[in-house]
């Protein structure tokens, strides 16, 4: 369908309602957003990263997350049965529908805070996908069992990268340990378990069960080179509920005004 | 080269035979230099037109097309990485040539220094200034230095859906709304004759009947193989039947084919804007050396950490050793 | 700290069955990150699967000004050619 008809007019507290009505439809773009979000957010550091080589790496992390988001919200489409592509539901949703966690909307800043929330979100995305291969639900384990092999290699690109900032010089020290502060405070949202989840059984991942093989994964890391993950002096959530912070308001303003400038129209 | 008689025999008979040179290969002095300036304004003008393109990747208005736009940008990063690397096997180094972009001591193609103001830009500059590109390309896979060559052999093959692109992303604007399509064409106003341009200076510069003497002596050493009129031509002529099947106009009324000659007539761009966007009066000249140098800057701390971190573990093995 | 990050020379294998061949060159700060920039700038397309990176400074090229010496004596060795041989186009599988 021509995304942005008359479907697209969907006001947010009834598409809420169908989403609460829809469990899988919920679930799926919980995954989706957080890989579409986190996709803009990288693809912001195209032409400024700090060496070209790195330029070509993190426009390829973005284009992995571009394409998982794609899937996973032409999926969420199909199931809705409400006529809404991958497109309407990235560019005619408002800040409150969306579905991600608050880690990925939040600003890049430098490199080692950007750095810091790969290492933190791939380690999580890693152990996710790779149980959700096996999920009842089929569609999902086949988009998982390919984003695995994707979301391997951000992990790996980010232990890279955080290990060279905390054992660089000086400088990359004192910037990755205020990049981990930084993110910190966003961390314990990736792993709230809720009704939702429980409903779907083997359909969905109990993100509870992730914290333990995630910290095992991110602490070695971070050992490695004398760092670690501090204690938060305060933790956000609400991204599952559609309570963001208000950096997602621009974010998305940005990424959907010239689609919703023409109404109906095709690109 | 010391300049000796035989050492330069050898490297035209090289030349002469379309034979290509390569890196340890005694050459000219001014071939070298030449080709160091030539590559490295084109590796400049990679990296630097990335963005204008870059520009919209937050902003495409479809994940379809956004996907595309990433991909794009990502393989210009890669083209000026394959252009880098050839320009040290000539013995410069990559920061050396980066330093002269910053300091404006090298060029870059003035296309960039236009704005990308709509979204139909990006499909114009995919359809016109890549295709305008690929024209000036084809013929340098066989440039007879190898590896720049090789480097354009591989960044041809990879273009090749650049211009497909720009192209599709244009017609879905002309097959649109006539908001879109008023965009379209607003894109080729503004777009077609900069990309003239792209071909460099007329051949008989200044009325003259001669030909540059730097074309003569870049044809002579096979780096360059046509003059820029000609491609120029080869390109004009290739793209107006484009322009039909978009159902866009060409902002040339005096554009239309020319049976004796068997090519399209067309206006020439105005030189003088030309020269004036090359010696750094376009909009976006300073934009875009700034943006550049910006980054650069700010990716100074982890490039020196990256750098400490990999002496440290080098110490590391040898202490064990 | 100065010093931009050394040239790596890249090679990639792009079929089983296919010896690595050199591809293009890269800068990195170590084998580890060489490995990774190699993958994304030369295989976005698929075409490796296997990669090889070797520090520019590594390696010993000979020399243009002695190629007489080194590749003209093997010029004239045509008897280790295939082609040096008469055989009768009847004999089978040679």
């Amino acid at each position: 369908m021509r995304s942005g008809n008359a479907n697209s007019g969907t006001r947010w507290a009834d598409a809420e309602l169908t989403a609460r009505a829809q469990p899988l439809v919920e679930y799926t773009l919980r995954l989706a957003d957080d890989a579409l979000v986190l996709s803009q957010r990288l693809g912001e550091w195209i032409t400024r990263a700090p060496e070209l080589e790195e330029d070509v790496a993190l426009a390829n992390i973005a284009l992995d997350l571009l394409g998982q988001a794609r899937a996973l919200l032409t999926y969420a489409g199909q199931t809705e049965g409400a006529g809404r592509d991958e497109d309407a539901l990235a560019y005619l949703r408002d800040d409150r529908e969306f579905r991600n966690v608050l880690l990925v909307e939040q600003p890049n800043g430098d490199f080692a805070v950007t750095m810091a929330r790969q290492l933190v979100f791939a380690a999580y995305q890693y152990e996710l996908y790779d149980r959700l291969r096996a999920s009842a639900d089929q569609t999902l384990a086949a988009v998982a069992a390919k984003a695995v092999k994707e979301v391997a290699y951000h992990r790996e690109h980010a232990a890279l990268w955080v290990r060279r900032l905390g054992d660089g010089t000086d400088e990359s020290r004192l910037r990755m340990v205020a990049g981990l502060d930084a993110i910190r405070p966003f961390v314990d949202e990736l792993f709230d378990t809720d009704d939702l989840i429980s409903q779907l059984g083997a359909v969905a991942v109990d993100p509870a069960d992730l914290r333990e093989p995630w910290a095992a994964y991110v602490d070695a890391v971070l050992i490695d080179v004398g760092l670690e993950l501090p204690d938060p002096d305060h933790t956000a959530r609400g991204g599952r509920l559609g309570l963001h912070g208000e950096a997602l308001g621009y974010l998305l303003a940005e990424m959907q005004h010239l689609h919703r400038s023409h109404p109906g129209a095709s690109w | 080269m010391d300049g000796s008689d035989e050492q330069e025999a050898a490297f035209y008979a090289i030349i002469d035979a379309d034979g290509r040179i390569e890196p340890r290969d005694d050459m000219p002095e001014a071939y070298r230099r030449s080709l160091v300036r030539q590559i490295a304004q084109h590796a400049h003008s990679e990296i630097i037109g990335m963005q204008p393109e870059g520009n919209w990747i937050s902003r495409a208005p479809s994940l379809r097309r956004k996907a595309i736009l990433l991909a794009k940008v990502q393989d210009e990063a890669g083209h000026g990485l394959y252009l880098y690397a050839a320009a040290e096997t000539l013995g410069v180094s990559r920061d050396e040539l980066l330093d002269k972009l910053h300091t404006r001591r090298q060029k870059y193609s003035s296309i960039f220094n236009y704005p990308t103001l709509t979204w139909a830009d990006v499909g114009a500059i995919g359809w016109l200034v890549d295709g305008a590109a690929i024209t000036n390309q084809i013929p340098l896979t066989r440039c007879s230095y190898g590896p720049y060559a090789r480097a354009m052999v591989r960044i041809c093959k990879e273009e090749s859906f650049h211009q497909r692109q720009g192209f599709e992303a244009l017609l879905a604007l002309t097959r649109g709304t006539p908001e879109q399509k008023a965009m379209a064409q607003d894109a080729l106003n503004r777009w077609w004759y900069p990309s003239l341009a792209m071909f460099g200076p007329p051949d008989t510069e200044g009325g003259g009947a001669k030909r540059s003497t730097h074309t003569e002596q870049s044809m002579r050493w096979g780096i360059k193989r046509f003059s820029n009129d000609e491609l120029r031509q080869r390109f004009v002529d290739m793209t107006v039947p484009q322009a039909d099947v978009l159902g866009l106009r060409m902002p040339d009324p005096d554009l239309r084919w020319n049976d004796e000659r068997g090519h399209y007539d067309f206006t020439p761009p105005d030189w003088d804007e030309l020269f004036a966007v090359i010696n750094g009066d376009g909009p976006c000249n300073a934009q875009r050396i700034e943006h550049r140098v910006s980054a650069h800057h700010e990716g100074q701390w982890v490039r020196d950490a990256a750098s400490a971190y990999a002496a440290k573990r080098q110490r590391h093995l040898e202490g064990v050793a | 700290m100065s010093g931009m990050w050394p040239l790596w020379e890249v090679f990639i294998r792009a079929r089983r069955g296919m010896s690595h061949i050199h591809v293009g060159s890269l800068h990195a700060p170590d084998a580890e990150m060489a490995l990774r920039h190699a993958r994304d700038v030369y295989t976005r397309r698929g075409e490796g699967v296997s990669i090889w990176v070797v520090p520019s400074s590594q390696i010993t090229a000979s020399s243009p000004d002695e190629k007489d010496a080194f590749f003209d004596p093997a010029a004239d060795k045509i008897y280790r050619h295939p082609t040096f041989y008469d055989v009768p186009a009847d004999a089978p599988h040679l």
